[in-house]
């Protein structure tokens, strides 16, 4: 499946919640198929989205969060996820499109084709960890952890297929701060 | 010497009500405090630069966020607090060690001692060396910096708080 369709099949079950972006084309594709308010894009600190959504998701516990994070980023923060288990936000969940390869810069292979992230969330102790490889298991697979209690882990294989005519964030980081703020205490 | 719990105490006078960090050996009488504070959470992070992510989260889920290091964790963080924090207008305060001042310390410690202002100032993040004498001005500096959404560095020298070890 293609990163699109991941998105568009997660996007029709998506409300008002929170969605945190890692950067690179994960953001772009996001902003691309549908801006919200709700969601952050990080155009850096590359490795971060897990422990920005893991801080929103304790200080905003009635709230669930979303975290749209990709394989690089993963394996840069693995000790995030020891952190999301040991804190175990029950409002939480960590979405991972795992392409295989750190693919804005050219597609450079990530070791994630070898190391099963989902195992690794799963044995640090996230309540659910998944991996789901055809696009008619997302939808459902995605309602169901929306819908139980956190954290939870979603990985999803993707083909590494972005398209680059794909347009880029056109907000600044300081109005997708605002934004995001906005949204978060006006859910 | 400041006593940390009074101090912590003017930080949640404050409004600072999420804290993390890497623990040093000249912050454990801080972090200890904050853990047998029955107010006061403290989270551990695994690396300084998760800390200042958990922080920006904390922020703009509007709760005022401190982070606790060593100044050896201004290396990881330096991308964080530049393509983050200093961008997104996103503030912190960050209580940081000053391990190596004056060139006396563990060999490991002694370049980012001697450098740590340097890469404060270069990467334009606003900082003051908090002392016994000076802490309610530099809180009063470091609360203006986080209205005007800009992180804030303390520098704590060895000696300044307790330590428990």
């Amino acid at each position: 499946m293609k990163g699109t369709e991941a998105y568009q099949e997660l996007l029709s079950v998506i409300g008002d919640e929170p969605v945190i972006h890692a950067n690179g084309y994960i953001c772009r594709e996001s902003f691309s198929l549908k801006d919200r308010e709700a969601n952050f894009y990080m155009i850096g600190s590359m490795g971060l989205a897990s422990s920005i959504g893991l801080g929103v998701a304790l200080c905003k516990p009635e709230q669930k969060t979303i975290i749209f994070d990709g394989d690089g980023n993963v394996l840069m923060s693995m000790g995030t996820l020891a952190m999301i288990a040991a804190a175990a936000p029950k409002n939480l969940v960590h979405v991972v499109f795992d392409n295989q390869v750190y693919e804005s810069t050219g597609s450079q292979r990530s070791l994630s084709n070898v190391i099963a992230l989902e195992a690794v969330a799963k044995s640090s102790g996230y309540r659910e960890a998944v991996k789901v490889t055809r696009k008619e298991e997302v939808k459902p697979v995605f309602e169901k952890l929306m819908q139980s209690e956190g954290p939870s882990f979603l990985l999803i294989k993707v083909e590494p297929a972005f398209n680059p005519a794909t347009g880029r964030v056109t907000h600044t980081p300081e109005e997708i701060k605002a934004r995001f703020m906005r949204a978060l205490s006006n859910p | 010497m400041l006593s940390s719990k009074s101090f912590i105490a003017e930080l949640q006078n404050n409004g600072f009500k999420f804290f993390t960090g890497v623990p040093c050996s000249l912050l454990s009488g801080l972090i200890s405090s904050l853990e047998d504070a029955p107010d006061v959470s403290y989270l551990p992070a695994v690396r300084e630069d998760a800390a200042v992510g958990l922080c920006a989260g904390a922020y703009m889920a509007g709760t005022l966020p401190v982070l606790l290091m060593q100044n050896s964790g201004l290396g990881y963080c330096l991308n964080a607090f530049t393509s983050l924090n200093l961008i997104y207008k996103i503030p912190t305060l960050v209580i940081m060690s000053w391990r190596g001042c004056g060139g006396k310390d563990a060999p490991e410690h002694i370049i980012m001692g001697e450098i740590n202002e340097d890469l404060l100032k270069t990467s334009g993040m606003d900082y003051a060396i908090l002392t016994e004498d000076n802490y309610a001005d530099v809180l009063k500096q470091a609360m203006k910096n986080i209205k005007a959404e800009l992180p804030f560095t303390l520098l704590v020298k060895k000696g300044l708080f307790d330590e428990r070890h």
